[in-house]
C-alpha cells in the first residue's frame, strides 16, 4: 500500500510544503517513512532522530497538525486515505526542513541553580526512602523532546520566550525542588526570572507529553503554591519580614 | 589553500563523543583546570547511553552485602572469556561504586531499597544484585545528570558538530577538523590533546540496536592516524532486540526483563535455556525451574536461573532454537515475563518496555510474552589504550568508553558498560591532564593536512554524479550481517571481506546532493568512511582467531582453545593497507589471576589477599 505525505521543505529564508509517496510495510511509524523519502527521493531531507524507541526525544515534529514523536506515532494511527502533513516544531526557528534551531532550551536549562546536596549522614550514603524519590523520578522521566515547549501558549502564541521558561523546565525546576537532598533555594528565580505566573494551567503541554509526565498537575501548580506561600500568604509574609525568609 | 578562512576554536583538551564517557573525561578535565572542549553528533544528552535500561553494575552491596570488587572483578573476567585486560578490569570493579555515589551526589535519583539506599538489581553473569538502577531508564538518569552538571563546569559543548580527521604534528595529536551540521562548513579544533568517546559501529549491520550515529567514527579516525585496534572480533549480540514489527527489529529489549523473572520459552513452550548450561557455569546455575523459582523468591542458597547466563550463551542459544524450527512466529523466542509478575509490577520495574511494546507492538507485556531475537549491541573491542591513563599509542590521543577495547575480553556482561564508561572517562580526563602538564613546546597543524581532510569531504558534493550513500551504506549492513554474524565460519569470512573490498570502489564514489547544510545524505556518505574501516577490521580479526570465544563463534573451530588466551588481535594501518596480528599477551599479575580463578567460597570468606 503506498500513502502520500506533505512535507515541510526548506530554511530559514523560505520554504514550501512538498509531496511524496512511500510504499508502506507492517508496523511502520512516520520516522520510517521519513527515511525512505530520504533514500528514494530526497538525500538531503533534513530530520533530527537517534533511538527510534521514544527514548532520546530527538524526533518532534509536527504531524497532522499535532507535536508528536516521529518515531512513536505509527502509520496505522491515521485512516486509509488520510494524507500526513509533516512539519517541524513552529515555536523554535528552523533551520532546515524538519530540523529547528532548539537552542533556547539550552540555554534556559544552564540558567536554573544546580542541584546542592546536604552532607552525607553517615558520611558514606545518601538516606532517601521510595516515597521520598517517586514524586520526583515522574519529573526526571522527561526525554527533553521539547514537545511541551512547542505547544506552550506563552511560547508558540504570545512568543514571551524571555519572560518563560517553559513547561519542560518548570518540571526540571520542580525535580530540583522537591529532590530530597537538594538545599538550594530557587522560589524568588521562579517567580522572578523563570516565570511561574505566565502559564494559566491550560494543560496543552501534559496533553502531548509522550512520557506522560503530569507536567501542570503534579509540577507546575505545586511551584506556583509554592510562591504563592512564599510571596503572597500574609501570615507567611510576616514571618518572612520578622525573621528573613526561609533559612 | 590557507586555513585562516576556516574558524579555529583553541581547547587544551577536546572530547569526541558526548555520551556518559564523554562527559565524564570533559568533566575530570575541566575540574583539572584545562580548557575543555566537547563535541557530538547529536544535541547533548541524546547520545547512546540515554538507551541503556538496566543499570549500572557497581558492587556497593546495598542489596547483598557479600558483594565486593573481588566478586565484580571475577565476574567480568569469566563473563569475558578471561581475555579482558586485567588491569583494566581491576581498576573498573574497584573504581564502580565511587563513580555511582558521585553521579547521586550530583542529583541522580536511582531506586531505593527498603533502608533507603540505592536498589540493585540481578543481571547477567553478575553473582549478585549489583545493578543500580532507575526502572529501565538508567541510562537516561546517568546522562541527564551529567549533562546537568557539565553545563556548570566551564566546559564548552559544541552540538551537532561531528568530527572528520585528526591532524597530527609529527607524531602527537594537535587537532581536529571538523563540521558543523547546521551550516555544512568546517571547523578546526587546534588542541593539546583529544579525547575519543565516540562509542562503537553497530550500524555496520543491519539488525543493530544502535541508532545512525554509531558508525565507528573514533575507530576510524585513530586508526588512520596510526593508532592500533584491539578484539575487534568480539561485537556483543544482545540476545533479546525487538523482532516484530519490520520497523523496529533491532530496538533493544532490557535484559532486566530477565533479571527480573522474564524466562525465555520457544515455540513448544519449552524452557530451552536449560539445555544451554556451559560446563563452566553448570555449578552456579539452576538446573530444575523449581530451583530457578525459588531464586527468583530471594532463596539465597538457591542458584541463578539460566535465562541469566552471559549474554553470548543466551543469543546462540536462541540462534539454535529457530534454526531447529522452534521459533517463534518472526523468527525469534518468545519471552515472558506476564505469567511470572503481576502487571503492576512489571509496569513499575519495567515502564519503558510496557510502553515500546505496547505503542510500538501493540502488544500488552503484562499479558502476553514478547517476541525476541539477537541484535547488534555493542563492541567490546576498540582502540588499545594503556588501561591507566587512557593513552593510545599516538601520544596525546586517548580515547575512553565502547570505543575504547580491552576492558570487556571476549564478552561483556551488562551492566558493565554504564560503569566502565564513568571509570574509564574519568581516568581518560586523568591521563590526558598528566599529557598535557609534561608536553613542552609548542604544536601546530599544517595547512596540508587540514586542506586534504577538508578537500576529500568536499569532493563528495562536488561531484557531477555517484552512488547514493544511503544504498551503499545498505549494502555494507548486508555484507556484515551475511557473512560476519553471530555464528562465524572461515569461508563466509574471507567472502565477507572481498565483498568488503569491492564496496570500497563505491565508497570512493558517493555523491551527496545539494548543499552541505544539514544534508544527512552527505554525512551519510561521510559516515561511510569510517564504517568500513570498522567493518574490514571485525572481519580480519574474526578470520584470524580460529576458535570461538564469548561473542566470537566459529562454528569451522568450536569450543575455546588454550593458546586463544595467550594473545589478543591488533588491527593498524600500514603502508600495504590494514594489518591484523597476534599479540601475545602478558600473564596477569599473580593476586589478580588469584581472584579470578578463586572459588566463592574463597571470595566470600575473603581469604584472599589484594
Amino acid at each position: 500500500m503506498e500513502r502520500n505525505f506533505i512535507i515541510w521543505r526548506g530554511n530559514s529564508k523560505k520554504g514550501e510544503f512538498k509531496n511524496y509517496t512511500v510504499k508502506l510495510e507492517p508496523g511502520m511509524v512516520v520516522l520510517d517513512a521519513i527515511h525512505r523519502i530520504q533514500v528514494e527521493h530526497a538525500n538531503d531531507l533534513a530530520v533530527r532522530w537517534n533511538c527510534k524507541a521514544g527514548k532520546c526525544g530527538s524526533c518532534g515534529v509536527e504531524i497532522n497538525g499535532r507535536p508528536k514523536l516521529a518515531c512513536m506515532t505509527r502509520m496505522n494511527e491515521f485512516t486509509p486515505d488520510e494524507v500526513i502533513t509533516v512539519q517541524p516544531l513552529k515555536t523554535f526557528p528552523v533551520i532546515k526542513d524538519l530540523v529547528t534551531d532548539v537552542s533556547w532550551n539550552y540555554e534556559q536549562n544552564k540558567m536554573i541553580p544546580p542541584f546542592k546536596p546536604r552532607e552525607k549522614k553517615n558520611g558514606k550514603d545518601h538516606v532517601m526512602y521510595r516515597r521520598d524519590v517517586e514524586r520526583i523520578q515522574e519529573f526526571r522521566k522527561c526525554i527533553e523532546c521539547y514537545l511541551c515547549q512547542d505547544v506552550c501558549h506563552v511560547l508558540r502564541d504570545q512568543d514571551k520566550k524571555e519572560k518563560f521558561v517553559g513547561p519542560r523546565f518548570m518540571i526540571r525546576l520542580a525535580s530540583l525542588e522537591m529532590h530530597p537532598l537538594d538545599r538550594e533555594d530557587r522560589i524568588p528565580k521562579i517567580k522572578n526570572e523563570f516565570g511561574s505566573g505566565m502559564c494559566n494551567i491550560t494543560r496543552c503541554c501534559t496533553d502531548v507529553c509522550p512520557e506522560h509526565i503530569q507536567i501542570t498537575d503534579n509540577g507546575i501548580i505545586p511551584l506556583k503554591e509554592r510562591v504563592v506561600d512564599r510571596f503572597y500568604d500574609p501570615v507567611m509574609w510576616v514571618f518572612n519580614k520578622l525573621f528573613g525568609g526561609r533559612s | 589553500m590557507d586555513y585562516s578562512d576556516i574558524q579555529t576554536i583553541e581547547h587544551d583538551v577536546l572530547v569526541v563523543g558526548a555520551g556518559g564517557a564523554g562527559i565524564r573525561a570533559a568533566i575530570e578535565c575541566a575540574e583539572k583546570g584545562l580548557s575543555t572542549g566537547i563535541i557530538s553528533k547529536s544535541l547533548l544528552g541524546k547520545a547512546h547511553t540515554v538507551m541503556a535500561e538496566g543499570g549500572i553494575a557497581a558492587s556497593l552491596g546495598n542489596v547483598d552485602s557479600r558483594d565486593s570488587w573481588k566478586v565484580h572483578f571475577r565476574d567480568t573476567m569469566r563473563g569475558g572469556k578471561f581475555l579482558n585486560q586485567w588491569r583494566m578490569a581491576e581498576l573498573h570493579a574497584k573504581q564502580a561504586p565511587d563513580r555511582v555515589r558521585e553521579l547521586e551526589e550530583w542529583g541522580a535519583v536511582f531506586d531505593r531499597t527498603d533502608k533507603g539506599l540505592i536498589n540493585q538489581r540481578n543481571f547477567g553473569g553478575h553473582r549478585y544484585p549489583r545493578l543500580a538502577h532507575v526502572g529501565d531508564r538508567t541510562g537516561l538518569e546517568i546522562i541527564r545528570t551529567l549533562q546537568d552538571f557539565c553545563v556548570h563546569q566551564g566546559i564548552s559543548t559544541h552540538m551537532e558538530c561531528t568530527g572528520l580527521d585528526l591532524v597530527l604534528d609529527g607524531d602527537k595529536v594537535s587537532g581536529l577538523v571538523g563540521y558543523w551540521r547546521e551550516t555544512g562548513r568546517f571547523v578546526l579544533f587546534k588542541t593539546k590533546a583529544i579525547i575519543l568517546a565516540t562509542g562503537g559501529g553497530g550500524k555496520a549491520w543491519k539488525v543493530t540496536s544502535n541508532s545512525w550515529e554509531y558508525t565507528g567514527d573514533g575507530l576510524g579516525m585513530a586508526y588512520r592516524a596510526g593508532a592500533e585496534l584491539i578484539d575487534m572480533e568480539f561485537t556483543q549480540f544482545h540476545p533479546t532486540g525487538m523482532v516484530w514489527p519490520p520497523s523496529v527489529k533491532g530496538i533493544l529489549v532490557t535484559e532486566g526483563v530477565r533479571g527480573d523473572g522474564g524466562i525465555l520459552l520457544n515455540s513448544e513452550g519449552e524452557r530451552f535455556m536449560f539445555n544451554y548450561i556451559p560446563k563452566k557455569f553448570a555449578s552456579e546455575t539452576a538446573d530444575t525451574e523449581a530451583e530457578a523459582s525459588r531464586w527468583l523468591d530471594g532463596d539465597r542458597e538457591a542458584r541463578r536461573p539460566p535465562e541469566l547466563l552471559t549474554r553470548d550463551v543466551v543469543a546462540r542459544a536462541i540462534k539454535k532454537e529457530v534454526e531447529a524450527g522452534r521459533g517463534s512466529p518472526n523468527g525469534g523466542a518468545f519471552l515472558d515475563i506476564a505469567s511470572r509478575r503481576p502487571a503492576e509490577f512489571i509496569k513499575k520495574k519495567l515502564p519503558s518496555m510496557y510502553h515500546q511494546f505496547k505503542e510500538l507492538a501493540e502488544i500488552d507485556i503484562t499479558e502476553k510474552p514478547m517476541e525476541v531475537g539477537p541484535t547488534l549491541h555493542y563492541f567490546m573491542g576498540g582502540i588499545r589504550v594503556n588501561s591507566d591513563s587512557q593513552q593510545t599509542n599516538v601520544p596525546g590521543l586517548f580515547a575512553c568508553g565502547e570505543c575504547a577495547g580491552g576492558m570487556h575480553g571476549a564478552n561483556r556482561l551488562g551492566g558493565n558498560s554504564l560503569s566502565d564508561l564513568l571509570v574509564f572517562g574519568k581516568l581518560a580526563g586523568d591521563g590526558a591532564a598528566n599529557y598535557i602538564n609534561s608536553l613542552t613546546g609548542q604544536l601546530n597543524c599544517s595547512n596540508e593536512e587540514v586542506s586534504k581532510i577538508i578537500k576529500e569531504a568536499t569532493d563528495i558534493l562536488n561531484r557531477e554524479e555517484g552512488k547514493n550513500p544511503y544504498l551503499v551504506h545498505e549494502e555494507l549492513q548486508n555484507i556484515l550481517q551475511s557473512y560476519v554474524s553471530i555464528v562465524r565460519t572461515g569461508e563466509e569470512l574471507a567472502l565477507g571481506l572481498d565483498e568488503l573490498q569491492k564496496l570500497k570502489a563505491d565508497i570512493a564514489e558517493v555523491f551527496a546532493h545539494a548543499s552541505a547544510q544539514y544534508n544527512p545524505g552527505w554525512n551519510e556518505a561521510l559516515d561511510l568512511k569510517n564504517l568500513i574501516v570498522t567493518a574490514e577490521a571485525v572481519t580480519r580479526a574474526a578470520l584470524i582467531r580460529e576458535e570461538s570465544r564469548g561473542a566470537h563463534t566459529r562454528l569451522d573451530f568450536e569450543g575455546e582453545h588454550d593458546d586463544g588466551l595467550k594473545y589478543n588481535i591488533v588491527i593498524k594501518k600500514t603502508e600495504s593497507g590494514m594489518s591484523a596480528e597476534k599479540v601475545r599477551r602478558e600473564d596477569p599479575p599473580v593476586e589478580l589471576a588469584d581472584i579470578a580463578y578463586a572459588s566463592l567460597e574463597e571470595l566470600e570468606g575473603d581469604n584472599l589477599g589484594a
